[in-house]
């Protein structure tokens, strides 16, 4: 990772980033630097370790009779389950580890040295997690004038739910996205929890982060960002809110459905194969009739415009289904799209692996890590840029695997130093004390 | 001063993914010039929605929202005069950011080589379907497909039924924010290293590569020969709180992640006699993954959440340490105390539509003031932008005749 004089350095190469980031939300925003080249370190604890990154030091064995022991290598989290878990094996990729604790003094001090020579300082713990530790922007401020920390709550560092504890679900729910997806013929206890809230203010933090830089280029100075994921996540839904605020309209969940063209998701051969198809118009539905072989529906009263058809939604779900259901989900998708149809599979793990496209835009790279047995596929960085192509350059650091690098090459630890430091349980490669109950204090 | 004054973006995105894009760079105060297609403009102006409910090209909600900040003008750059024109404002831009099929600018000759050859120092952004390459490239996709191929449908929704998509076009937002920091960090690439180059977003690929469910999926998948997540099994792995539940007034969501958290379950629903029982006694509460016992437990929580409303039961699970939150509708969030107490819906004035509420920046800053202003008007700063160029009123009546802009 180290910087390659006689190669085109990456975009951000020449940015240090501390990340203290947990879970997804923060994680994705330290890939996107990670990904460009900037130096992301993530400042780990051996007392307190981050169970919503790395996962959980020791899997309850209650756990591990659950579909989420998948997430090991042959379902078994070995003697060293913080590197063996696929949580992280994603997200920690190009990203550096250096350990200390930062309840104590030496750690402490540890992490000012490091602000003192980094650009960004990133966490997303709930409010107040890192102000226990005595890190707060008008501490920091005073060793590096020219930081940039940002932290991203659930709900911002201000106002009344400061201290609310929030995953990507529960803030999706505060905001009202929960509220507008799900089955419509059910109750909402029909609706799953997904996560999307921590992929998008994962994204604008970095982006705001970054916009930070360019500001820091032309005032000298660095800044504070305290961004709330809800808020963030009602950037992303302007129809529901603009319809609110021009028409006072409260919209409400339609499923799989469009307001203005058919849309659903109908079964294929196989166990669990679904795909998904749009009709936005006359044309479109011409082409799939025609496919179905059912040229007599193109001008049946019932489905002969637009407005018809979403009257008349359910049986054209019901011929759609009837035609798809003895068909291969990607057979499908190839027949629909050569037609100029939007239309795709419900993609399960083995299915995006091996798809042509996938495979030919070198989406997934293949990578072997000493704590994992075998090779695995990696999903790669989240764009292409043409001068300086991004590529997983390592996969995720093992615990404290750069303390040497950090604390001697880095800040300056003498070799006497170091050992002391050793000795105080700040630099490591394993956790100590692994009591769960320890671990309140500091998780989302 | 805002934190991207100074760049100019040339934009010519439409409908979602581009104009959220350069949405957020126009929030951070970069200058972007929209080119809209004279008389029509952005489809995005013709979709719902609409200002009490009557459509017209000044009345959608949606382009409302994704357009504030921006300059905008009209230019036909299919005729030559107008491709003249667009290489005149490309030649002054940082950075172009386009969202059409991929063949459709080289055809023009306004490829990325061809834009450099007037702005050597260029950024551009393209955004796609699927990406600039690959068997797919010219295939339609729409947010249900993006979803779906994208590897999240799959494990949304009951295992009893079909997948689900998420709301609205969340997905095509995330493209957009996906492509407003690729730029970002191709220009801080260019200030900091001299390198300007072309980027390729495939909308795609980035959810492909997002976090919900994707990575961890996709390993956990290769790790074990099995998918860790799955539709339905989501709720149901735990006796703590998962999922949705009713409360007197609506819903609420609650996450119960970590066994551990047991004890403030107890506290939360005040039954301290479990605490007590022998079946619940063991200390790594390995216990809370039986789901011999999810049944009781169950009746247990309903009856607790049913006997308070979604705003009491937020307040005392956050009390007892729990994540559990109100599912709130848009008339819920738009007065919810923490947006409100942290100003985030600002309030905009339009021609169309007097002064409304937008959702605004979700950041506080000590030293960035955001850029919120309204959209614009069809061509509205043409004369202001053609008189940059040193075209006069003559002038731009004739490009108006020839239906130039």
């Amino acid at each position: 990772m180290t910087s390659q004089n006689n190669k085109t350095p990456l975009p951000l190469e020449g940015i240090r980033v501390i990340d203290m980031t947990i879970v997804w939300a923060g994680p994705y925003a330290t890939m996107l630097f990670s990904d460009m080249g900037a130096e992301v370190i993530r400042v780990e604890s051996l007392q307190t370790p981050d169970i919503n990154t790395r996962g959980n030091p020791r899997p309850p064995k209650g756990l591990l009779g659950t579909p989420r022991a998948n997430m090991f290598p042959n379902r078994d989290p070995g003697k060293r389950p913080w590197e063996r878990g696929a949580s992280f094996a994603y997200s920690g990729r190009n990203k550096r580890s250096v350990t200390a604790d930062l309840l104590r003094d030496e750690g402490r001090e540890v992490f000012f040295r490091l602000a003192k020579a980094s650009d960004v300082f990133i966490e997303n713990g709930a409010a107040g997690t890192v102000e226990k530790l005595g890190i707060t922007y008008d501490v920091l401020k005073d060793i590096n004038p020219k930081l940039i920390m940002c932290s991203l709550p659930g709900y911002g560092t201000n106002g009344p739910y400061k201290y609310y504890k929030g995953y990507g679900a529960n803030v999706e729910a505060v905001c009202g996205h929960t509220y507008l997806r799900g089955y419509p013929d059910m109750d909402f206890t029909g609706t799953s929890p997904i996560f999307h809230a921590d992929p998008a203010a994962g994204g604008t933090a970095a982006f705001l982060i970054m916009s930070a830089l360019i500001n820091r280029r032309k005032t000298g100075k660095g800044q504070y960002i305290n961004l709330s994921q809800a808020e963030n996540m009602i950037t992303q839904l302007p129809q529901a809110f603009m319809d609110y605020s021009m028409n006072g309209r409260v919209r409400e969940r339609m499923g799989n459905r469009h307001s203005k063209h058919t849309q659903g998701c109908y079964p294929c051969v196989g166990e669990d194969n679904w795909v998904v198809m749009t009709i936005r118009n006359n044309q479109e539905w011409e082409s799939l009739c025609k496919a179905m072989s059912k040229t007599e529906l193109i001008n049946d009263p019932r489905f002969n415009n637009m407005d018809k058809r979403i009257e008349n939604h359910d049986d054209i779900d019901q011929i759609i289904s009837k035609w798809t259901t003895d068909k291969e989900k990607y057979e499908v998708f190839r027949t629909l799209q050569s037609l100029g149809i939007p239309c795709g599979p419900v993609a399960k793990p083995n299915d995006v692996l091996t798809d042509p496209h996938n495979i030919e835009r070198g989406l997934y790279e293949e990578h072997y890590h000493p704590s994992l047995e075998g090779a695995f596929k990696y999903p790669g960085p989240m764009f292409e840029m043409s001068k300086t192509p991004l590529r997983i350059r390592k996969l995720f650091p093992t615990l404290g695997e750069d303390n040497e690098y950090i604390y001697k090459d880095l800040l300056g630890y003498s070799d006497e130093e170091y050992s002391k430091l050793q000795e105080q349980k700040h630099i490591g490669d394993t956790y100590f004390d692994l009591g769960l109950e320890d671990l309140s204090g500091n998780i989302v | 001063m805002t934190a991207l004054n100074g760049i100019r973006v040339i934009d010519l995105t439409r409908y979602i993914s581009g104009p959220f894009c350069t949405r957020q760079l126009a929030t951070m105060g970069a200058e972007i010039i929209k080119i809209e297609k004279p008389i029509s403009g952005d489809p995005t102006r013709n979709i719902e929605p609409f200002y009490n409910d009557a459509p017209g090209i000044e009345n959608s909600g949606l382009f409302l929202y994704l357009n504030m900040s921006k300059k905008g003008i009209t230019l036909d750059y299919k005729k030559s005069k107008g491709k003249e024109i667009l290489l005149e404002l490309v030649r002054t831009a940082d950075i172009v950011v386009e969202n059409f099929r991929p063949t459709f600018l080289p055809e023009l000759n306004l490829s990325y080589e061809d834009l450099k050859k007037v702005n050597p120092n260029l950024i551009m952004t393209s955004i796609s379907n699927f990406g600039q390459t690959g068997p797919y490239r010219d295939f339609e996709l729409t947010e249900i497909v993006m979803y779906a191929m994208g590897l999240t449908m799959n494990v949304t929704g009951l295992a009893s039924r079909e997948p689900q998509k998420a709301g609205l076009t969340v997905m095509q937002h995330q493209a957009g924010s996906v492509a407003a920091n690729a730029t970002l960090g191709a220009y801080l690439g260019r200030e900091m290293h001299g390198i300007s180059q072309h980027i390729d977003v495939s909308l795609l690929e980035t959810q492909l590569t997002s976090i919900d469910r994707t990575g961890a999926q996709l390993l956990g998948y290769q790790f074990s020969g099995s998918n860790p997540f799955q539709r339905f099994g989501e709720t149901s792995i735990s006796i703590l709180p998962m999922g949705v539940y009713p409360v007197s007034d609506g819903y609420v969501m609650f996450v119960g992640a970590h066994p551990h958290w047991w004890p403030r379950f107890v506290k939360m629903i005040n039954r301290p006699d479990l605490f007590e029982d022998p079946r619940f006694q063991d200390s790594d509460y390995n216990f809370v993954y039986n789901l011999d016992y999810k049944e009781e437990l169950e009746a247990i929580i309903l009856e607790w959440m049913v006997q308070r409303t979604k705003q009491e039961v937020m307040q005392e699970a956050q009390a007892a340490g729990m994540a559990g939150t109100a599912i709130n509708s848009m008339a819920d969030a738009i007065v919810d105390p923490q947006f409100n107490f942290r100003n985030f819906f600002v309030e905009i004035d339009h021609p169309t539509t007097g002064t409304i509420k937008y959702p605004g920046v979700p950041a506080h800053f000590t030293d960035i003031i955001p850029e919120l202003n309204r959209a614009p008007l069809l061509g509205e700063h043409n004369k202001e932008v053609y008189a940059e160029l040193g075209y006069d009123e003559a002038e731009l009546e004739k490009l108006v005749l020839e239906e130039v802009i």
